[in-house]
């Protein structure tokens, strides 16, 4: 290509060390920049094109809590092997905001790169003496070329997008398709653009040249598709037939919502009224989206919420009300950092035990744990029939992690024949053949009863839904009997929940082993990559990715045939372990923890070393 | 006081309604309130409307709160689904039965703790999203259920059983809907059937947010001298706007009251309500005239009643929304889901 021939033979004003780094197709840039600045659609861009390139990219949103002004970062991962967890460590910085400057440097990998805006030179005493360091007057040139302000800011990201592709010895026709796609009908915006990003490969090419890392055209992307698990999540609940949906705003939830919105606007009008075949209410708050969510489905609507920890805490005494009462309602739960507003915009798995006990008495709720956004729009769809089927809240337990940043994962998949399981509703037709009806009685010995819409039938089929106890008939009771009936009942039914809910992945180690690792939902791309160096180290762990509470009966035969397991979360106090203990009264020195918790993702090289260590220790013990 | 003149039915337990219904189909279990309790009453004037308005017991859902008036769903429509919901947030779980079902007469129970208190948001906002309901506020200024503390609606000085001295400003629930946009508000009296029955036919036949506050004293915890919420007071102190005959559209409307002293209030349903104006000054379309005539007479210490309120062209949350004219909860996965050849164009944009 003409292009690469010129980068090449462009002037190396990198002056890159003996010690740089090379790597091709395998390495982590990070960008830095301020929020607000308009990077974030360059830093997407930058990405894409890798991907379209066939190279694997896994990207990762790191943004403050707040919306003008704060440092913001966008890390992604180069990846030909095609690991999608963070690796940790940055190979190249973008370095574009002076506020961040020093723990931006101090995060470069030995013999890595710096890459930043010269426009003010800073003193060559402030680099570090292990990287190459490359400047690039970014605002100068903006200034020279752009008169209005919000230009010189915004193809400063072009230019640097630009420049890196020379850098990295990228196909410059791959960006310029997607600005193709992305400025379609807008050809004067397209036309600045490309132009934008000439001018910065032009730079390049004159003062910069390539660097030690490249992109080289692969083919390892496959038919797999990128997007982010909230946009997936909503999908599923569109798939999954759900009509009902009220929210209220929570970050990282909330455009999981307004994916919604704009997915039902699209698929789900009725082409012949104009009319929606969906309702969307954003609520006064959470107590109200999760009430407006118990009344859609006790009318027989499929109606999901979104939320994240501090909307789940809101919600908790009507989750009472559906458990007990036994009304079908999916929530959406994208985690964040807790407690209380904790880290609002940075990745936990830390909502485990406030959603499975949630609510005041003994209660017990569904859950279930996606690991990418293929699964956030599988497991979303299944809540909704699970829901119907166990008449019972089920949450779907995303996180930050998953929810809001772009992955590569398989594509969605539907089968047309494929119909909702609505549960066990009786009609005005079997109530009319004279079936018994008892709302709460267990006619199948499932522990799951029968329903009734409202409005079914003039005479027979009626009943009053209540938080209070009651018989097996709906009535009012408060004997100590017809309690212990319905409570048993529950737990019959949760139990039954067991063999309904997406059941563990199992890997089985490449040797015969005493070890087994457990883990669940964000954890996995960077627990498959831990798995493959720690087999290279001679260590052997079978695996089980968990996918849901309650535990299946192979969740304890996995841990039965181990002598220990490591639980992999990211929380502080193990609250998955500790629910293991105590749901399957499992000794606690048979589950080590590996916690990982300061808001960023867990990467494999943490995973790998915190498993080594202890593995180590254990046998020298 | 004002009474309208008893309705002509004379045996109402015999009779059968349009839809084939005597008013014993409209009754429910027996009730477990107090005897005396001004509740009962309501219960006995919700019956009497819905059987006088033919509708269909099992196409109601009655929905409550918590509390000694969110219990008496039960004690009417039994064979229509009812739900005793949490405390202060049946609104919402109605707004989303609505959602589900556009179908049915929605009926929300509650109390003014319930109401006032810890449900104040969502009665608020049930109001402004113009949610297709009937709500029905039995309002008694005191917590019954939890026997006698104040509620949000107690008068500021009032003394409680217990010998407490309420010292915060009182809510009124209906200044409060009208504000928040309710498109049909009144104020009715337990003791005074005649005038309660005809307003909640009107409210059934309302579009919209339909609100009515009713004054029901409780015999248990606030009946005693002093209290506005006592059977003696309110007898004394009604001042009634207006008299209310609900006529079916199909019918001829005969007139023949002075001319001026009756409007006709055509509902969406093309039911005509004939309202005779008590004083003729009262214009029930005048919003912010009801809301100046209610706070007028409340200082004077008068409890306003009648239909206070009514919007006929307001538009329900269905309309805001735009959905379609059948149930949600009918569509199948058919009508639902976009199908895997939608999908895979997803999945291509997504490369
Ligand atoms: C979250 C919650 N807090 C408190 C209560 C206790 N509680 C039950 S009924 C009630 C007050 C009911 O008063 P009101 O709504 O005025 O109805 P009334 O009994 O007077 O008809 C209270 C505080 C509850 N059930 N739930
Ligand atoms: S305590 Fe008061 S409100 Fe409750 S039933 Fe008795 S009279 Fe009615």
């Amino acid at each position: 290509m003409s292009q690469q021939g010129q980068a090449r033979s462009g002037g190396m004003n990198a002056q890159l060390k003996p010690q740089s780094l090379t790597a091709t197709n395998d390495f982590v840039v990070k960008f830095a920049n301020v929020n607000g600045s308009g990077s974030a659609s360059a830093n997407e861009l930058f990405a894409k094109a890798i991907l379209r390139m066939g190279v694997p990219v896994s990207p990762r949103n790191i943004f403050p809590s707040n919306i003008q002004g704060l440092p913001t970062w966008y890390e992604i991962r180069v990846t030909e092997a095609g690991w999608l967890g963070r690796r940790g460590g940055v190979d190249l910085m973008v370095a574009m905001n002076p506020q961040t400057w020093n723990s931006d440097l101090k995060e470069i990998e030995p013999g890595g790169y710096l890459f930043y805006d010269s426009s003010k030179p800073l003193p060559a005493s402030r680099f570090r003496s292990d990287i190459t360091v490359i400047g690039m007057p970014l605002t100068e040139i903006c200034n020279a070329t752009y008169s209005d302000a919000r230009q010189r800011q915004l193809f400063k990201n072009i230019l640097y997008v630009g420049a890196l592709s020379v850098m990295l010895d990228m196909e410059p026709a791959v960006i310029e398709q997607l600005f193709t796609e992305q400025y379609k009908g807008k050809e004067k915006l397209l036309d600045s653009n490309v132009q934008a990003l000439h001018l910065g490969r032009d730079y390049a090419t004159k003062h910069i040249g390539r660097i030690g890392l490249n992109v080289k055209r692969a083919n390892q992307v496959g038919d797999r598709i990128f997007v982010d698990g909230n946009s997936a999540a909503a999908l599923g609940c569109v798939y999954g037939g759900a009509t009902v949906c009220a929210w209220y705003p929570i970050t990282p939830s909330s455009s999981l919502a307004e994916a919604f919105q704009s997915y039902c606007q699209k698929l789900r009008v009725d082409p012949e009224t104009g009319k929606n075949r969906y309702a969307i209410v954003q609520a006064e708050d959470e107590i109200a989206s999760v009430g407006m969510v118990v009344g859609a489905g006790w009318n027989g609507a499929r109606a999901f919420t979104t939320t994240s920890g501090p909307g789940v805490s809101l919600m908790t005494e009507f989750l009472g009300l559906a458990y007990f009462a036994e009304i079908p309602i999916t929530l959406i739960n994208v985690q964040r950092g807790g407690p209380s507003t904790g880290m609002p915009t940075r990745t936990q798995q830390a909502d485990i035990v406030s959603c499975a006990y949630a609510s005041h008495g003994d209660t017990k709720h569904i859950l279930l744990f996606p690991e990418d956004p293929k699964e956030c729009f599988d497991h979303s769809a299944a809540a909704l029939d699970l829901a119907d089927r166990l008449q019972t809240p089920v949450f779907v337990m995303t996180d930050l992690d998953i929810g809001m940043n772009q992955r590569l994962c398989a594509p969605f998949d539907w089968d047309d024949t494929r119909e909702y399981d609505r549960g066990k509703v009786m009609t005005a037709e079997e109530l009319d053949a004279g079936r018994d009806f008892g709302r709460y009685l267990d006619v199948d010995g499932d522990g799951i009863p029968f329903r009734t819409y409202p409005g079914t039938h003039p005479s027979k089929g009626g009943f009053f839904t209540r938080g209070t106890t009651r018989n097996a008939y709906a009535q009012y009771s408060e004997t100590g009997p017809d309690y212990l009936y319905n409570v048993h009942r529950l737990l019959k039914k949760l139990d039954t929940a067991k063999t309904l809910v997406p059941q563990p992945v199992i890997r089985p180690a490449a040797a015969p082993t005493r070890f087994g690792v457990l883990y669940f939902g964000s954890t996995s791309p960077a627990m498959h990559e831990a798995l493959e160096a720690l087999e290279a180290m001679g260590l052997h762990l079978d695996a089980l990715r968990l996918r849901a509470f309650p535990f299946s009966d192979s969740v304890v035969e996995f841990i039965d045939a181990h002598d220990q397991v490591f639980v992999v979360e990211q929380n502080r106090d193990a609250q998955l372990r500790g629910m293991l203990i105590t749901e399957l009264e499992i000794a606690p020195q048979r589950l080590p923890k590996i916690l990982h918790y300061d808001g960023t993702p867990i990467t494999a090289r943490f995973i790998t070393a915190a498993i080594a260590e202890q593995m180590r220790a254990g046998s020298r013990a | 006081m004002t009474y309208l003149a008893k309705p002509k039915l004379h045996h109402p337990s015999l009779a059968q309604n349009k839809v084939c219904r005597t008013r014993r189909d409209y009754e429910g279990r027996v009730s477990t309130l107090c005897a005396g309790c001004g509740h009962d009453s309501i219960s006995a004037a919700i019956i009497q409307a819905c059987w006088e308005m033919d509708v269909e017991p099992h196409r109601v859902a009655k929905l409550s709160g918590i509390g000694c008036s969110s219990k008496t769903p039960d004690y009417f429509l039994g064979n229509s689904h009812g739900f005793n919901t949490v405390h202060g947030r049946m609104p919402s779980v109605l707004t989303g039965a609505n959602l589900a079902n556009r179908a049915l007469l929605y009926l929300g129970v509650s109390g003014d703790g319930d109401s006032a208190s810890i449900g104040i948001g969502q009665f608020a906002h049930v109001m402004r999203r113009g949610v297709n309901m009937v709500y029905i506020l039995e309002n008694n200024g005191v917590y019954g259920l939890t026997k006698g503390q104040f509620s949000a609606t107690a008068d500021q000085g009032s003394k409680s059983k217990k010998g407490v001295v309420n010292s915060d400003t009182p809510i009124d629930t209906v200044s409060l809907a009208l504000q928040m946009g309710a498109s049909f508000v009144a104020r009715g009296f337990s003791g005074d059937k005649q005038q309660l029955v005809p307003i909640i036919k009107a409210a059934i036949a309302h579009k919209g947010a339909a609100f009515i506050d009713i004054v029901s004293p409780c015999v248990a915890f606030n009946n005693h001298p002093g209290s506005t919420k006592s059977y003696d007071y309110v007898r004394e102190h009604n001042e009634a706007v207006n008299r209310i005959d609900f006529i079916p559209t199909r019918e001829e409307i005969v007139v023949d009251y002075a001319e001026g002293q009756v409007i006709e209030v055509e509902q969406h349903d093309g039911t005509v309500l004939l309202l005779r104006k008590l004083h003729r000054d009262y214009d029930p379309h005048n919003k912010i005239g009801a809301m100046n005539y209610i706070t007028k007479h409340q200082a004077e210490g008068e409890v306003v009643t009648g239909l206070l309120y009514v919007d006929n062209d307001a538009q329900d949350l269905h309309e805001h929304l735009n959905t379609i004219d059948i149930p949600l909860n009918t569509l199948t996965a058919k009508d639902l889901n976009p199908g895997r050849a939608a999908l895979d164009k997803i999945n291509q944009r997504l490369r």
